[in-house]
């Protein structure tokens, strides 16, 4: 939430000590994002004047068929906290899950917000049956309400799966003809953040690019993901890696092997099929689900819950 | 009295903010108040339809995708499912670690509910610029043992005051507390809507580390990924540094709740008295949580239960086979009433103009009755049943609010259970703790138990997630699901009018209630949020091949 001093050009570090942000929590965190972004420690500096400068982009945030999980991952990053410069650096003018107000209301503050100068972001994927008709918000398909924004934005990051790539509600028989934000709009680039949720910071880092590079979008793979968050796979940076190496592997969840942290290739993970930095970066800067012993399940791979599924090989 | 105007004539509301998923709500207004309502949920997946066919331990992953805010809770129900399906005990170290995971989620989960989804219903965020600070830190002083500053106070109301004469309002553009003219649904103090404000930035904070406390046991979150048919995988989280990890950001939390939260209801709650007699419902249904034994609900320490016609000395026990829904006025083919296991439906749209279907969730009942589940049920049911804390607590918030016990059936009572519910469960985290941590000392460290597919076999899992009843159903064949059903909190709660045209909770509780000004209907927000909606868990389709009578064995 942006209820603070926002941060303007001049006197931005004042402001942060004001919110009891420290100059140190804050290059820590400037740091975190460089390492992320693959640019090393000494780029926290451009991080920081990113993250401080006089631009505040409007951001529009839309929600179509999605669980609100990536909004909720969002909001989940420490040193310093999420609100206190994400929410501060841009200008959040539209998401459905932190507005006060409701309705017309909100409604008309999207239209407000895409007169101008703006960056969607896009949770959900896209349901098509029946001209979209299964998915609505304020009385409009989920589709019209991508047509109608997105062609306007100066650009458009999918955060998540479902956005980039259709999602859990894209899984085979795909009831609803669910589609990526790409594919609704016939083959657009969008800055895709797969992961279900993704880690928050590859997001941060999204934006930051965005913002240190005068509105450019960072390289992208071929399944338009950074490559500075997504170009290595799960299992070259696994903490496992060494059993791996070693032909250590647990070969059921109740063995003394997976007691002691073996590989769990042979149960199923899908980490070596799965580019994402995960072990780099931790989750809720603590762990990820390998640490705690389960499989990798591919989440941030296309169509991952039909081609990395069955999960458990046993 | 609650500020009520004169309107006549319909209001819709979509979207419904500040909730999980996409819903849509219209009333009509007679005299400026609400004379009937209509609950529409807006969003059509088909979760259950995906499920056929795959490996149902598979299932917990993507039905946990029903909802991000509520996470962990369905892996929890398919898990427990999958367990029922093949007959295996888990380790008692299992049971520990998944208690300790709910017992966080609903400590993150009810903090981001009050102050983030609901509060700015009750807490006028602009009115807090005219705020006394240090009037305010009296206040504040005066309802929690938490020393507060009135420099703190006032640093965040200059940092408002820059906000909002910035001109640039995010996330409170078009507010229903802002306007040309007050909206007189919103009475707190000024020095109460500046505490109320301080602590929704503060809650902000806290609930990365709440989140954080729920990772070192679910490996991340949202969506956790440790548990599995037969246990949990999370051996990493029995070494010493993990639990007092999840020690120290569990105190905090527990802190929080007891010196911020509570005492912040509290004091919202005592110029909102009015709104106890408003949004109040009639029968309650709760399915009981935090088992010793994973597969008897009767061990588990919130009890099962029901309560009908608010008739709290008349509780009942839960009987699974009296759950059916109804499709009569949501978008599938057909008019049938059936058990979760028995449907035949398939998806039909119509349109938003269509006040027979009306919605894509369907309309559960149990014994016919629409029943309310939530914080508000079990809290009923465990007061009811005598369960120590709930009274002790209940009692004290009842006497606290100078109300009785008639106060509870209310949109303001719906509001305190939940804060009841996360104070109770707060405090009894350290004995499970406490448990596994004994445990471990002495050598147990068994987390999973082996177990083999049965050729055929159905399960059941119920859980009691923090928005209520949840229920996942399957049967399988030679380890593929042949069918899988959810019943979910949302669909009790928010779901359409029945076979019997019965109201759904939220309609029913939504009917009398007074709007000031059409416009800016916050007092609709205030009824609908106090469920804390989940709307993308509530939309489900049941197999629309399947139509044998299952015969499923009842807890």
């Amino acid at each position: 939430m942006r209820v603070s001093v926002g941060l303007g050009k001049d006197g931005a570090e004042e402001r942060l000590a004001k919110r009891g942000v420290s100059r140190r929590d804050f290059m820590k965190f400037c740091t975190a994002v460089a390492v992320a972004m693959g640019m090393g420690p000494a780029f926290a500096p451009k991080v920081a004047e990113a993250l401080t400068s006089g631009a505040r982009p409007s951001v529009v945030y839309l929600h179509l068929a999605e669980c609100t999980g990536c909004s909720e991952a969002v909001l989940r990053t420490m040193d310093p906290y999420i609100d206190a410069l994400i929410l501060d650096t841009i200008s959040l003018d539209y998401h459905e899950t932190l507005m006060a107000g409701a309705g017309d209301a909100v409604e008309r503050a999207l239209e407000h917000a895409i007169e101008g100068e703006f960056v969607c972001v896009v949770e959900g994927g896209v349901p098509m049956i029946e001209d979209g008709a299964w998915g609505k918000v304020s009385g409009k398909t989920m589709l019209s309400i991508i047509e109608h924004v997105v062609p306007k934005a100066a650009a458009t990051i999918c955060m998540g799966t479902c956005a980039s790539y259709g999602g859990v509600q894209k899984a085979a028989p795909n009831p609803s003809q669910a589609v990526s934000v790409s594919e609704a709009l016939g083959g657009i680039t969008t800055v895709n953040i797969p992961g279900c949720p993704p880690n928050p910071i590859n997001f941060v880092g999204a934006v930051v690019y965005y913002l240190t590079n005068n509105g450019g979008i960072p390289p992208l793979d071929s399944y338009n993901r950074p490559e500075l968050f997504y170009g290595e796979a799960v299992h070259d940076n696994c903490p496992r890696l060494e059993k791996f190496e070693n032909g250590e592997f647990a070969t059921s969840f109740a063995s003394e092997e997976a007691k002691n942290g073996a590989c769990l290739y042979e149960l199923g993970c899908k980490g070596p099929d799965t580019f994402n930095n995960c072990p780099k970066v931790l989750f809720n800067d603590t762990t990820f689900p390998i640490i705690a012993g389960h499989p990798c399940i591919g989440c941030s791979e296309p169509d991952f819950w039909d081609n990395m599924s069955p999960f458990y090989e046993m | 009295m609650a500020a009520q105007g004169d309107y006549n004539g319909m209001v819709v509301v979509d979207p419904i903010t500040r909730i999980e998923g996409h819903l849509r709500i219209e009333v009509e207004v007679e005299n400026g108040k609400v004379k009937n309502a209509w609950s529409s949920s807006q969003l059509f997946r088909g979760l259950e339809i995906i499920l056929k066919g795959r490996d149902p331990r598979d299932a917990q992953h993507f039905t946990q995708r029903a909802c991000g805010v509520c996470t962990y809770v369905h892996a929890l129900a398919s898990t427990r499912c999958v367990d029922n399906a093949i007959g295996v005990n888990i380790p008692k170290n299992a049971s520990l670690m998944r208690n300790l995971c709910m017992a966080a989620q609903y400590m993150h989960d009810h903090i981001v509910h009050f102050y983030h989804l609901h509060a700015l219903d009750w807490v006028n965020v602009a009115n807090a610029l005219n705020a006394d600070p240090a009037a305010a830190a009296d206040i504040a002083n005066s309802i929690s043992e938490r020393p507060t500053n009135a420099d703190d106070l006032a640093a965040v109301q200059a940092k408002l005051k820059a906000f909002i004469e910035s001109g640039q309002l995010g996330i409170f553009t078009n507010a229903y507390f802002l306007g040309d003219t007050p909206n007189e649904a919103y009475v707190l103090p000024p020095e109460v809507d500046l505490i109320a404000t301080a602590h929704y930035l503060e809650a902000l904070h806290l609930q990365v580390k709440a989140a954080r406390a729920m990772a070192v046991w679910g490996g991340k979150n949202p969506h956790t990924q440790f548990t599995v048919a037969g246990g949990v995988t999370n051996y990493d989280a029995l070494t010493p540094e993990r639990i007092n990890e999840f020690r120290g950001l569990y105190q905090e939390t527990k802190a929080f709740i007891e010196q911020v939260y509570i005492p912040d209801l509290l004091a919202v709650a005592g110029f909102y008295k009015d709104w106890a007699g408003i949004g109040g419902t009639t029968n309650f249904l709760t399915f009981g949580e935090f088992p010793t034994d994973e597969y008897d609900l009767a061990s588990r320490y919130y009890p099962a239960g029901a309560i009908f016609d608010r008739d709290i000395a008349g509780v009942q026990d839960f009987n699974p086979d009296e759950i059916a829904e109804s499709i009569k006025h949501s978008w599938y083919d057909g008019d049938s009433t059936l058990h979760p296991y028995d449907g035949v439906t398939e998806p039909l749209y119509t349109s938003l103009d269509d006040k027979e279907r009306y919605s894509w969730m369907k309309a559960p009942r149990y014994m016919g009755k629409s029943c309310e589940v939530g914080p508000l049920a079990q809290t009923l049911v465990a007061y009811a049943k005598g369960q120590e804390e709930s009274v002790a607590v209940t009692n004290m918030v009842l006497e606290k609010l100078g109300v009785d016990a008639t106060a509870l059936f209310s949109t303001l009572g719906r509001t305190a259970a939940r804060g009841i519910e996360t104070a109770i469960i707060a405090a009894k985290t350290e004995g499970w703790l406490q448990e596994l941590e004994d445990n471990v000392a002495s050598g147990d460290t068994e987390l999973y138990t082996e177990w083999e597919w049965p050729e055929e076999s159905q399960g059941v899992g119920f859980v009691t997630a923090p928005r209520g009843g949840l229920s996942h159903w399957m049967t399988q064949k030679n380890g593929v699901i042949e069918n899988f059903q959810l019943v979910v909190p949302s669909t009790w709660n928010l779901g359409p009018r029945c076979e019997n045209d019965l109201l759904s909770p939220v309609e029913e509780a939504l009917v009398g209630t007074p709007i000031f000004d059409p416009e800016r209907p916050v007092e609709i927000l205030r009824t609908v949020h106090s469920y804390d909606p989940c709307i993308a868990c509530g939309v489900h389709v049941i197999d629309p091949t399947t139509n044998k009578v299952h015969k499923f064995k009842a807890f």
